[in-house]
């Protein structure tokens, strides 16, 4: 995650994490050896189930950072950028995503939340 | 530092408990006690055996989780600090060090290292909710607060609940820890509606789920990782016979 889909991805660097982290998945849940059972009060199964969900959301991540193809915020897209300024794309991606899980290995459905200004005008940040 | 550890096994409520050898080595003096047992439990998985079963969570001294019984104190040897502040450069390098469960009838050991403290949530339960709707709150200066009564009631709001309290108690008593919640709220004027019943039922239910009473032994004032004065119990006690005598 911290090396391909940290301060500033890529589209190829994410594909690999997306490959690296399918690979990730199917050895978790092959070789996950729990300590204790499942029939007594067990923190191990705790920490296990923690593991699963962080892999999830790691998916996640790398899933909405390949979509948006842009720079926004703490998202820095190599390809998008003005000389080292991030370079937003208001046009096609003003919204908040929303990912629907469909099952393990299908491509989840992504629901747009679209963000409605009133008051401000949209305009690029500038820090020069 | 190498050190060689006693630590109570005990695989449910109903099963009986042992103290099991452990021994360790290559602990650094700077690390706690909880991440020694980090450690020793990274061992013990690494063998194929089931790691000890402990409470931990914040780690910095301020959630009240941790609540290892360390060579006979609560919370180990040192004064005013939670397990997870006890670092290892407390013991000599090649100690014995004896860990065991809070021990308290109404604290039942669910794993090893773990007891069921809900009997502490049903206290604070039994203190009632502040959840009335009355509108903006108002200006703070409009309630003014002796400051000799706002610096007692923060230093009882002090308690974390992690219940060292019933553990060092010979009678198993969890009076300072309800005289803690009890004097924060009794002290100031928030407080003050509820405040007799509160009192009541909040002691009604400490003796229902079973711990005992204050005989003036101090073991808690003395192993309180928040240094919980025990003039809180006597203001529990004033508290509860003003009530009991109000509501006849």
């Amino acid at each position: 995650m911290w090396e391909y889909c940290g301060m500033a991805r890529t589209e190829e660097g994410l594909t690999k994490a997306l490959d690296l982290l399918k690979d990730l998945r199917e050895s978790f849940w092959k070789e996950v050896r729990v300590p204790g059972s499942v029939s007594e009060f067990n923190p191990e199964l705790d920490k296990a189930g923690r593991v699963a969900d962080f892999i999830e959301l790691g998916e996640l991540m790398v899933i909405d950072a390949l979509n948006r193809n842009e720079s926004c915020g703490g998202h820095f897209r190599v390809e998008y950028q003005d000389n080292g300024e991030a370079k937003r794309d208001d046009d096609n991606y003003r919204y908040a995503a929303a990912w629907e899980f469909k099952g393990v290995d299908a491509e989840p459905a992504l629901h747009k939340e679209e963000l409605v200004y009133e008051n401000i005008k949209l305009q690029v940040r500038s820090y020069k | 530092m190498k050190f060689n550890l006693k630590v109570w096994r005990q695989k449910n409520a109903n099963t009986p408990g042992k103290l099991v050898d452990y021994s360790i080595d290559n602990i650094n003096g700077d690390m706690s006690f909880l991440e020694m047992v980090d450690v020793l439990n990274d061992n013990l998985v690494r063998q194929g055996e089931d790691p000890i079963a402990f409470d931990h969570d914040c780690r910095e001294g301020i959630c009240g989780m941790c609540s290892m019984y360390i060579n006979g104190r609560a919370h180990g040897p040192q004064h005013a600090a939670t397990t997870c502040q006890l670092y290892m450069r407390s013991f000599k390098d090649g100690d014995t060090v004896y860990v065991e469960p809070w021990r308290a009838k109404a604290f039942p050991v669910i794993k090893d290292l773990v007891t069921d403290r809900s009997a502490f949530d049903r206290i604070i339960a039994k203190g009632g909710f502040v959840s009335v709707n009355t509108g903006q709150a108002q200006d703070a200066n409009n309630l003014p607060v002796n400051k000799a009564y706002a610096e007692k009631a923060m230093d009882a709001a002090a308690c974390i609940g992690c219940g060292a309290c019933v553990a060092a108690c010979p009678n198993s008593a969890a009076m300072l820890f309800v005289s803690a919640k009890i004097s924060q709220l009794a002290l100031l004027p928030q407080g003050e509606p509820e405040r007799n019943n509160r009192a009541i039922a909040m002691v009604n239910q400490m003796d229902e789920d079973g711990f005992g009473n204050c005989t003036n032994i101090g073991a808690c004032e003395a192993e309180c990782p928040k240094e919980i004065k025990l003039t809180n119990i006597a203001r529990l006690n004033r508290e509860y016979i003003a009530a009991s005598v109000i509501n006849e």
